[in-house]
Order: structure tokens, then sequence, then C-alpha cells
């Protein structure tokens, strides 16, 4: 039973992380309808951010979180209007966006290779604290990841329910000329969009960092397949389903290694979980949890 | 190997061939038939695999290991097609590309099954190396031998290669090319352009997009044995989600659905490639080797962002015939 707590509470931690990751694939694909291939290297940049307060300014933790949030943030932004609205311009088909982004893709991450290094990076935290709760281990590293990516879930909840800017985000991501002819400043939406995905990018790579201990320029690209498993389970464009398929696909990963079930699978088959409970899913609603019925 | 070095251009314009093969099986899911695959290696990865596996473990005489691999790959179009394709396009492209990566992680971790990270050359055990391709050099010299009684000239088993590649290519294309013009390819132009007028024309829209998945995964499959008997060993790395690209950036410097375009996008992007080999002046040479290959990232990812920008439907293609959304 304790075996089962541990690995549904690692569950939650790993997958708060897809969640957050989820609804930076979600958002801006609900609001332009882009499938950005590069939030994963948007995440490894937020841990790099961290990287450079934490480890080469030897700021602590908290303000190496906070960097990250403002950097991938004004990073998006940035990307917005150097890279996506020129290609939007041009009228770029979906297709054509989903391409350049798997370019812009690769460009980050090579050059976080040429200026950052190869080398694995690891935060400076007190490692050897751990936490027992109710006879579920916790490390210093993960209890941090799951409050803040448990208080970052909230936020981004109450943001869509209560906030008017996601009353109306949620407006644009239903119909956009109707959204546009209302008198909603899309433009102005969008720059927003993109700084929440920013910030929840730069959050989940500071969790990722911390919980994965030791990282390369490749951490990022590597979460990509189990947020996009979480994505798709949660139904496309959805926030609150990434949300939910985020924690699903996380705690079925975690699940997979359970002892009680068939001895428990290596942990090295876990990615693999992740998509096989997607295709499952699909078989049986290909809409996904929380996602409508198809419309184009 | 210097840029005049005959033996070198071989090299360049053998791999040129298998890209085009590559290419036109993503042809016929992405220009016929509009289907956004982003996991094409995978296609690739299965058919090498099957065909290896079945020659080195159980024996299994080359011809039928390979005919064994390219129905592998026809099996797995046919799986994904029956799972994905109710999804909207952009997320049939993210499910195809997480299948490929999973194809690669099986590849890599089940190292009883495919030698794991060491590729095929570790598939008999770790103590001795072991190749699948002693009956493909045996058809290499006899395609030597053809070569000399037909044009009285002598030449190379690499130049033998070449041919065999370019030959295959062209066949290809041309059965391409005649079915396009046939009704069939008619209708899977008019699924790719409008599913639902081609549905409101009776015509069943899932059959024609899992034929092309099909056709398009033997295709592939073909590559991928040219592939690996090119190579004569071959490993997981091989089909990471780069070389996915690599079939994308010729299909489109070809011009989506243009057939005899693909032969010259492969060949445009092949010269290319094998000229960054050539990069070795300042500021270029003051990197190290690693920051090198990653600089091939950043160029491979820069050309295509451009390309996307300035010229999506390709070199020579029509921009109309681009309508994928």
């Amino acid at each position: 039973m304790t075996e089962f707590l541990q690995l549904v509470v690692d569950g939650l931690i790993t997958g708060s992380i897809f969640a957050l990751a989820g609804i930076g694939i979600s958002l801006p694909y609900a609001i332009l309808r882009i499938v950005n291939f590069a939030q994963g290297e948007y995440i490894t940049y937020g841990a790099y951010c961290a990287v450079l307060v934490n480890i080469v300014w030897r700021g602590n933790m908290a303000l190496a979180t906070v960097a990250a949030m403002g950097g991938v943030a004004a990073l998006s932004v940035l990307l917005e209007f150097g890279f996506w609205r020129p290609l939007r311009n041009r009228r770029a088909s979906h297709f054509t966006l989903l391409l350049a982004s798997f370019g812009l893709s690769l460009v980050m991450r090579g050059v976080l290779f040429v200026i950052g290094s190869s080398n694995p990076r690891t935060y400076r935290v007190n490692v050897f604290q751990v936490y027992d709760i109710g006879g579920v281990r916790l490390s210093q590293s993960e209890l941090i990841a799951v409050v803040l990516g448990f208080v970052a879930i909230t936020l981004v909840a109450l943001l869509f329910a209560k906030t008017h800017t996601g009353r109306t985000m949620r407006a644009l991501s239903d119909d956009h000329s109707l959204a546009a002819v209302a008198g909603v400043n899309t433009d102005r939406l969008i720059v927003i969009t993109w700084i929440v995905t920013g910030v929840l990018a730069g959050l989940a790579g500071v969790l990722q960092g911390l919980l994965q201990n030791s990282f390369d320029p490749n951490m990022g690209g590597n979460l990509l397949l189990p947020v996009f498993a979480a994505v798709i389970l949660g139904g496309v464009g959805s926030a609150y389903g990434a949300l939910a398929g985020g924690l699903l696909v996380g705690i079925a990963m975690q699940l997979s290694t359970w002892s009680v079930l068939w001895g428990g699978l290596s942990p090295i088959w876990q990615q693999v979980v992740a998509f096989v409970v997607l295709v499952l899913a699909l078989l049986i609603k290909p809409q996904g949890l929380l996602g409508q019925a198809r419309l184009a | 190997m210097s840029l005049g070095s005959g033996q070198f251009w071989i090299f360049v314009f053998t791999v040129a061939g298998i890209y085009a093969m590559f290419g036109l099986g993503l042809q016929i899911q992405l220009g016929f038939a509009g289907l956004m695959n982003l996991g094409v290696v995978a296609f690739m990865a299965i058919a090498a695999y099957t065909m290896a596996i079945l020659v080195v473990r159980e024996s299994v005489p080359l011809w039928a290991a390979s005919l064994a691999g390219i129905g592998a790959a026809v099996v797995f179009g046919l799986g994904i097609g029956l799972t994905s394709l109710r999804l909207r396009a952009e997320f049939f492209a993210i499910t195809t590309f997480a299948l490929a990566e999973i194809v690669r992680y099986v590849a890599t971790n089940a190292a009883g099954l495919t030698g794991g990270t060491q590729g095929t050359v570790a598939l008999a055990g770790p103590t001795t190396a072991s190749f699948y391709n002693t009956q493909w050099l045996t058809f290499q010299a006899d395609v030597q031998g053809w070569i000399h009684d037909l044009t009285g000239a002598s030449v190379s088993n690499e130049v033998a290669m070449l041919v065999i590649v370019w030959v295959a290519v062209a066949a290809v294309t041309f059965i391409l090319q005649f079915a396009v013009h046939r009704p069939w390819g008619r209708v899977l132009r008019s699924i790719r352009e409008d599913e639902d007028v081609a549905a409101a024309l009776g015509k069943n829209v899932l059959s024609y997009k899992l034929q092309a998945l099909a056709l398009g995964g033997a295709v592939t499959g073909l590559a991928g044995l040219l592939y690996a008997f090119q190579f004569s060993f071959f490993g997981p790395l091989d089909f990471d989600p780069l070389t996915t690209l690599i079939a994308f950036m010729v299909v489109i410097l070809g011009g989506a659905a243009r057939n005899w375009g693909v032969a010259a996008g492969a060949i445009v992007y092949g010269v290319l490639y094998a000229a960054t080999r050539f990069l070795t002046f300042p500021p270029v040479s003051y990197l190290s080797s690693s920051d090198r290959a990653y600089l091939r990232l950043i160029v491979v990812g820069a050309v295509l962002i451009l390309l996307m920008a300035f010229r999506p439907q390709g070199l020579f293609g029509k921009r109309e015939e681009l309508a994928l959304d």
C-alpha cells in the first residue's frame, strides 16, 4: 500500500510538470492553432535561465525560479514578434507553421548546446534532505516541485475561470473571428497567451531540472512525448484537459512500475506507457477526455 | 576525401538516391493524400530492423527477409491509420511523431531483440559481430557483371550500388506518376483538397487514406532496406526525428505533389548537406568538432524556417498545390 501511495505521489509530481508544459502546447493551439514543437526548448531555456542565476551567479533557487519564468516569458514574447507574427503575416498554413516550429526547436537546441555546453548541470540544492509524510518519502526538490506545480495549476485555473482576460481567451479560442468582431483586442491577447505560456514553461523547466537532478540541453525535448500524450489525452486545445491529461499520464507512467501489476515494468518503458495510454484512449474516445467532438 | 574525388560524389549521390526513395514514400502520404506524417522514419526503421533480425537470427534468405520488412512497414502504416486518422491533421502529426519516437525507444532499449544502442552489429550477441548483407554483396557483384555485359565498362561495387538505387527510384517515380493520373490518384488529391466533397461523392475516405499510408509505408520501407544495404550496419540513432525532417526537406524542396521534383529535391539536399563538410574556414573552423555538429543542427533548422517563410511550395512546386491544412 505504501508503495502504491508513493507511486501515486511520484505520479502527481511528474504529472504536474506535464500539466504545466501541456498548457504551453494547448494554449497557443487554442488561440492561434499553432502546434509548437519548440515548446520543449522553451522549457529547457527556463531550466538554463535558472542555471545562470543559481550556478553561475550563485543566487538562491527562489530567485532562479523567478528569473526562469521572467526570462522565458520575455523570450516567448520576442519570438511572437520576431518569428510567429511574421510567419502569420505571410499567411503561412498550419502545416507551414508546424514545420517552422520544428526548425525553431532545432535552432534553439543547437544554440544552447554551443553557448551552454553539453555538460550535465545540477542545481545547488540539498539533495540529502528527505521528508517522510505518512510513509511517503519526498526529497526537498520533489517537495518544492509538487508545491509550486500545484500553486501554478491553481492560478492558471483561476485565470481562466475568474478573470476577464481568461474569459476573453476562452472566447478567442472558441471562435476567433467572432471574438474579434465583438471588440476583443486579439493582438494583446495573443501576447498575453505567450506570456502565460512562457511563465509556465520557465517554471516547468526549473521543476523538471530539480526533479531530474542532472540535465542537459536535450531535457525539454525529451519531455515532449509524455506532454503531447497528455495534451491529446486531455482533449486538444482545452487547458483544463491538459491539466487532467498531464496528471493522468504522470500517474499512469509511475504506476506501470508497481510490483502488483505484472511484477512492475522496468522504468525504462515509462515513455512507452505514456503512449500506450494515449492510443487506448484514442480508440475509445477520439476527441480526448475533455475535448469537444471534432469540428474541423 | 576532397571535393574532386569521384568516390566522394558517388557516395553523395547514392545517399541522395536513398533520400529520394524516402521522400517518395512521404510524397504518397503528404503530397497525394495530405497526411502530415511526422513519423515516416519509423517505416524505415521497422523494415530495416525486421530484415536484419530475420537474416541474422533466423537465417531467412535475404529476399524473403526484405519482403517481410516491407510487409512489416505496411502493417505499421495500417496500424497508425486505424488508431490515429480520426484526429485532426496537427494531432495526427504529433501522434505519428511520437509513435516513431517509441519505435526508436524500443530499438534502443529492447537490446535482446534489436542489438540495443550498439545496433545491428550486436544482433547475434555481444561477442560476435553480425552482418546481414553477405547475400546483398553477391547481388551487387551480379549487377557489376550485368553492367559489364551491357556497356563493356568495369565498374566498382559503389557504382553498382549507385545504379541499383537510382534505377529503383526511377521505377517508383514512374509508377507514382502513372498512379496520380489514374482515378485512384485523383480521388486521393480530392481528399487532400476537401475531404467532405470526396465523401459526399461516395468515396470511402478512410479506405483511401489507409491505402496511402500502406503504399507510402512500403516505399519508405524500401528506402530503409537500401539504407541498411548501403551502410553494413545501423542503430537506433540512424532513425531519429531529424531523419524524418530530411524526407520533409526533400519533398518540400522538390515541391509537394511533384513526383519528379522529389529526386531533384533529394539531390539538392544531398549536395548541400555534403557541402557542410567543407565549412573549414573561419569563423567555423574555430569551433570544436562537437560544436560543429550542433552548428549543423542550427543550419538545418534555419534552412527549414527560411523555406517555410519564403518558399513553402518548394523550389519546383506550385503554391496552390500546398493547401495542407
